[in-house]
């Protein structure tokens, strides 16, 4: 039990990651991004592509990877916030002048559909590994074995989540983010140029979404369709916390993500990707607003 | 001479198959604004519902039951408007993002119980030998698929006149009103969340009926028959015909399925060998990027949406509030 | 021009509309004297809404012309009117309710950060109740509070100009003169005041002039003790609630 606790935790970490952007678009944009998941897989390609090109330098300690990983992460992320802003630019800017909301949701399934295959196009169809050495698990506590790459992930998830709340509490970008997401026409009224705050939201959402891809890549493996198999469980994250609650992402990502681990006691491993939705499912119906969310 | 026209035959059957299912999302979403991405997983249990009940006894899952034709096509209608019960129960009354994530989410189960029950699907492998109508009236494999086109015809026919009758009704009109304004829809006594449930159970019902028709047609299915690209496949069609409008829907169906096929060839025929799976992406991105050029430049599609209510001018205050993430000047 | 000089507020024949072909304002004339604060009454439907959002810039002029201190602003949009020293309060859904109080006043000074320590003093100094409720999150205030925190917001840029649209609505009546005095209050530290109200007696009270719209036009206008005996005002008034009961 304590290992799938375990295991629940680091794919906690991606999802958690991923949820928060997903519940930003949301809140400030007013639609379910179903493209979102490919900013996890794009981030996790980049960091790929990245890792081959510059030195990531020798293995430090027990951990799969040198220094130079921290930088081609960096990097990764950085990419993946200008694919956010550009996809954001070239179609959802658009679109977010129609009357219609549900155009732009259906555009990003679209978008989702055509970057999945932008990158089957560039990195072809196989699954992809960072690194080729095993990488070997020690005992932590009785019966939990963990990785020291799997330490890593969770650790820097943690640093990850704190930095956010500073932003978000302690910055005026920060205030101004969470302000635009509370009341976008006042916002504007108030001076905030909303435009900006948007692309500052795909700045954060795809940063956060690019790590939470590489933490997929080190723990499990990097493929075409992790992002859409995650896209799932991210939304089932994002609703369970509460849409729009930052926190809720969170706790909602790490919910769901020691559900699906833990679920196998129960159920065929071959369903794990139901287990994410059946719970979102019951959430909708005995309590909308989620964990965090408003009342309604 | 008769290749091709046995071609067009196939491709005119595939194209109204796809009509069927476009019918029945543009049911859900052109006339409801009911936003369902989970339209694979309703042809799916039309699919196999017709499978099991009409297929031969099958050595490793379920099936044998040897039903009629028209049986089995009424289970599947009826099966795929109970799932579409199921989901819409909870979801529709919730924000309409809340149903897209919930019907794709059921697809997305509905392929993982096709892919591992094996017992009852067949698993990974499908199942196969699915009968047709009429197979035993004519043995010529053209003129068979002339028969069946035949059949898909009179179906699409008897649907479009069918749905055309449904949204020109009163119970069309309730639904075009709740649409373009809810409050006051509800104002004048009318329960929005029952007529929702009824037209998103209506289409799922003529998604099944696609399904079925797809299963017998083709006589083979399999998981991989079902995955989200399908879903894709049927919104392109109905944005590029232009939702709200059922010529539109069939129209759609018929160029994105040449589109499909089209660039399917044409990647097959370029590409190498060793490229094809690539080529298969490639096949998506242009189709993907047909539909975005479509949202984005002529978003009410080739046909355009017909006026079935007289639109008031609607003056109101929240004009602004809409405009509150609008570029600003 | 030269009269411009005198003048905080000039609206100049304005007409606007939301839908195309629909006008709300037509040809709509107003003054506001520096320091003054003036009223705009009406019954519901007579454009004040739509003239205060015309004036803050979410709402494009149709024709006619908007100056602020003899400056055009009738095409500005509304975020780069707030750096003119335009504060705007909305009728509803004034604040950031999961934003602090002290949160909300911040980004009212977010277009001039220099001056966020100077309008949080002269904030708390005015309104010393927002003082102890700073870290509160302002969707927990009840409407009284949050009216004035969203009053507090607008002042934190220091406006030369600042719009009010109905802040009586849905308060208590003895709220609703307490709301009135800061605002008078604020007028007092030198800010020029234009209120859209439907509550006349309470906003005449505190106003130095009023105008009536009808139906997209200036009907009547005059110092705001004319106006309150004015019995033709009554009858508009009258007629129009009499029309919505």
């Amino acid at each position: 039990m304590g290992q799938y606790i375990a295991d629940g935790i680091i794919l906690g970490a991606t999802l958690s990651l991923g949820a928060i952007g997903l519940t930003l678009t949301f809140k400030i944009l007013r639609f379910a991004n179903f493209a979102h998941g490919e900013l996890l897989t794009f981030g996790a390609y980049f960091a790929l592509t990245l890792s081959t090109v510059l030195a990531v330098g020798a293995p430090l300690g027990t951990l799969s990877f040198g220094w130079g990983f921290i930088l081609v992460i960096l990097l990764a992320a950085v990419l993946t916030a200008v694919l956010a802003i550009v996809v954001d630019w070239l179609v959802y800017r658009i679109l977010r002048r129609s009357d219609i909301v549900a155009t732009i949701v259906i555009a990003s399934f679209g978008a989702s559909l055509m970057l999945r295959n932008i990158v089957v196009f560039i990195w072809g169809p196989q699954p992809e590994y960072y690194f080729h050495s095993i990488a070997i698990a020690k005992q932590i506590l009785p019966g939990v074995r963990v990785t020291a790459d799997e330490i890593f992930v969770v650790v820097l998830a943690a640093v990850l989540m704190v930095a956010l709340h500073l932003f978000l509490t302690r910055t005026r970008a920060g205030k101004a983010m969470r302000a635009v997401s509370d009341n976008a026409l006042l916002a504007q009224v108030t001076g905030i140029n909303v435009q900006n705050i948007i692309r500052l939201m795909w700045v954060v959402g795809g940063t956060l979404a690019a790590i939470g891809g590489v933490f997929y890549g080190i723990t499990v493996q990097v493929g075409p369709n992790m992002g859409f198999n995650l896209i799932l469980p991210m939304f089932a994250a994002a609703i369970l916390g509460g849409i729009g609650s930052v926190y809720g992402a969170v706790l909602g990502g790490m919910v769901i993500g020691l559900a699906e681990s833990v679920s196998v006691f129960w159920i065929d491993p071959a369903y794990k990707p139901a287990v994410a939705f059946l719970l979102m499912f019951v959430m909708l119906l005995v309590y909308p607003g989620g964990l965090l969310g408003e009342r309604a | 001479m008769i290749g091709l026209a046995s071609y067009l035959v196939f491709f005119l059957i595939q194209a109204l198959i796809y009509s069927v299912v476009s019918l029945g999302l543009n049911l859900q979403w052109g006339y409801t604004g009911l936003f369902n991405i989970g339209v694979a997983g309703f042809f799916l249990i039309g699919s196999y519902t017709f499978a099991i009940l009409c297929g031969p006894p099958y050595a490793t899952h379920l099936g044998g039951f040897g039903l009629p034709w028209t049986v089995g096509v009424v289970a599947a209608i009826a099966l795929s408007a109970l799932g579409g019960l199921i989901v819409g129960l909870p979801t529709l009354r919730l924000r309409e993002d809340y149903l897209a994530i919930a019907t794709i989410g059921i697809a997305v189960t509905l392929q993982l119980v096709a892919l591992n029950a094996r017992g009852l699907t067949g698993g990974s492998r499908g199942a196969e030998s699915i009968p047709r109508p009429f197979a035993e009236l004519v043995s010529s494999n053209l003129w068979n698929n002339v028969v069946y086109m035949l059949l898909m015809v009179l179906i699409v026919v008897v649907i479009y006149f069918a749905l055309e009758a449904m949204v020109r009704s009163p119970w069309g009109r309730v639904l075009k009103a709740i649409r373009e304004d809810e409050p006051a829809a509800s104002s004048l006594g009318k329960n929005p969340f029952v007529f929702r449930l009824q037209a998103f159970v209506i289409g799922c019902a003529i998604m099944g009926l696609g399904g079925a028709l797809n299963a017998s047609f083709v006589g083979f299915i399999a998981p991989t028959d079902f995955l989200p690209i399908f879903t894709f496949e049927i919104w392109a069609m109905l944005i590029v015909g232009g939702s709200g409008n059922n010529r539109g829907a069939v129209l759609g169906s018929v160029l994105v399925w040449a589109l499909w096929t089209g660039t399917g060839s044409l990647t097959q025929a370029i590409l190498p060998s060793g490229l094809q799976v690539k080529g298969g992406a490639l096949q998506i991105i242009l189709t993907g990027l047909v539909l975005m050029l479509m949202l984005i430049l002529r978003p009410r599609g080739l046909m355009g949406e017909e006026a079935v209510v007289s639109r008031d001018a609607d003056v109101g205050g929240d004009v602004a509030a809409a405009a509150s993430i609008q570029e600003s000047r | 021009m030269s009269a411009d000089g005198k003048v905080a507020l000039t609206v100049d024949q304005v007409v606007a509309g939301y839908v195309p072909g629909v006008d709300i304002l037509r040809g709509i004339d107003l003054q506001v004297a520096p320091r003054e604060i003036v009223t705009v009454l009406g019954p519901n439907g007579a454009g004040k809404s739509t003239l205060i959002k015309v004036i803050a810039g979410l709402l494009r002029v149709r024709s006619g012309g908007v100056r602020l201190f003899g400056e055009d602003i009738s095409h500005l949009p509304a975020h780069r009117m707030m750096a003119r020293g335009v504060g705007y309060v909305p009728q509803t859904q004034n604040v950031f309710p999961k934003l602090t109080v002290e949160e909300n006043l911040e980004m009212g000074a977010y277009v001039r950060r220099s001056e966020l320590r100077k309008g949080l003093h002269q904030a708390y100094e005015l309104f010393p109740d927002l003082a102890r409720m700073r870290r509160q999150a302002a969707g927990r205030l009840s409407g009284g509070q949050r009216q004035m925190v969203a009053i507090a917001r607008a002042l934190m840029l220091q406006p030369r100009l600042m719009l009010l649209d109905e802040p009586s609505a849905g308060l208590s009546p003895l709220l609703v003169n307490h709301v009135f005095d800061k605002v008078r209050e604020v007028r007092d530290i030198g800010v020029t005041i234009l209120i859209v109200e439907q509550n006349a007696k309470a906003a005449l009270a505190i106003s130095d002039r009023g105008y009536v719209l009808s139906e997209g036009q200036d009907r009547i206008s005059g110092p705001a003790q004319e106006l309150l005996e004015n019995p033709e005002v009554g009858e508009l008034y009258l007629g129009a609630r009499k029309g919505l009961a």
